[in-house]
């Protein structure tokens, strides 16, 4: 099965690392980005990714308060903060918001392990 | 665009720049929040190239005149000096914070220089040793050193030549959450090296976007 991801972060060399990892992990799959929150719920209603990378630190409305907007719009889409700011606080409030935490850079295993989440999840017969 | 001294730096370099000092301080942030145990919060960083004076107006103009620094200088294939900058009248309740809050109030002052450069020394090394690893290459890192002034006081440390009168200057603000604490960490690299940092950069975007793997298939 084939998803699409949208990548979420002001800047485009983080977008390319992520993509670049995505890319080694799943070739098929197919990717938007936006480079800040208005964009990427923009992109959710045009798009209708079926998951959801975004980073944490963007100018505007940060990484947590887009992962809220997100989840309101979508209850069931997988969403995975990125970020190198490993904080407790950051990382307990991705979860309170039903999000993952993936440390920055990000690694294929971390976000392979994301992934597989994911997509069992969103092959779950609908509740 | 930005070209200064005959190299240039274009914008997915500038942006590459701004991401690995994003890490860097992020890391960092990480490491203070154990120190202190309270939330570090964090701007978005900026990347200008700018002289030394404006560097200095740019702090200036946050509207405090006496600042205390954490300064380390740092030695390799790039070259600069980070510091962590903050209003001197934060500088006791940074103390309080990282000793734990139980000290009376001459021993906190006692305290103060130890206090401040082995914070100094944890963030601002936490933050170099993230970007050397990003740009894979070691940095020497000089001991910290607390300097008093004003903006102009601290961009004009000792050692500063006139060729480094220009200089790439990175720089976040930070706050403590529920303290009465913030400042910013400022990145001052010096234009001599930038026509290195723009090769180490330039691998790091190959590395960072696979652009290098994709040229090796296409051999």
């Amino acid at each position: 099965m084939s998803y699409k991801i949208l990548i979420v972060d002001d800047s485009k060399l983080a977008r390319m690392s992520v993509a670049k990892v995505l890319n080694v992990l799943h070739p098929g799959w197919s990717r938007v980005e936006a480079s800040n929150a208005d964009e990427a719920v923009a992109m959710v209603k045009a798009e209708n990714p079926d998951i959801v990378l975004l980073d944490f630190n963007m100018p505007g409305r940060d990484g947590l308060a887009l992962a809220a907007d997100l989840k309101t719009l979508n209850p069931g889409m997988p969403v995975a903060i990125i970020s190198a700011n490993i904080q407790d606080e950051i990382v307990a409030r991705s979860h309170e918001l039903g999000a993952a935490f993936l440390a920055k850079p990000l690694t294929e295993q971390a976000l392979a392990g994301f992934l597989t989440g994911a997509q069992a999840r969103l092959s779950a017969p609908a509740h | 665009m930005n070209t200064v001294a005959g190299v240039t730096l274009d914008e997915l370099e500038l942006d590459a720049l701004t991401e690995l000092v994003n890490i860097g301080v992020s890391r960092a942030a990480a490491s203070l929040r154990t120190m202190i145990g309270k939330e570090i919060l964090l701007s978005v960083p900026s990347v200008q190239v700018v002289t030394r004076s404006d560097a200095a107006r740019i702090i200036g103009e946050r509207g405090e005149n006496k600042l205390v620094a954490v300064h380390q200088a740092f030695d390799g294939d790039i070259a600069g000096r980070a510091l962590l900058i903050f209003p001197e009248t934060n500088s006791l309740e940074l103390v309080r914070a990282v000793t734990g809050g139980d000290l009376p109030l001459e021993d906190i002052i006692e305290l103060e220089q130890e206090a401040l450069a082995e914070t100094g020394n944890i963030i601002l090394n936490g933050c170099l040793a993230t970007i050397a690893n990003q740009l894979r290459r070691s940095l020497k890192m000089s001991l910290p050193e607390i300097v008093r002034g004003s903006g102009e006081d601290l961009f004009s440390l000792a050692g500063a030549t006139e060729s480094e009168d220009v200089a790439l200057f990175l720089y976040i603000d930070f706050a403590v959450r529920e303290r009465d604490i913030r400042g910013y960490i400022a990145l001052l690299m010096d234009l001599p090296a930038l026509s290195s940092l723009k090769r180490l950069v330039g691998d790091f975007i190959d590395r960072a976007s696979g652009s290098d793997e994709v040229h090796a298939r296409s051999l």
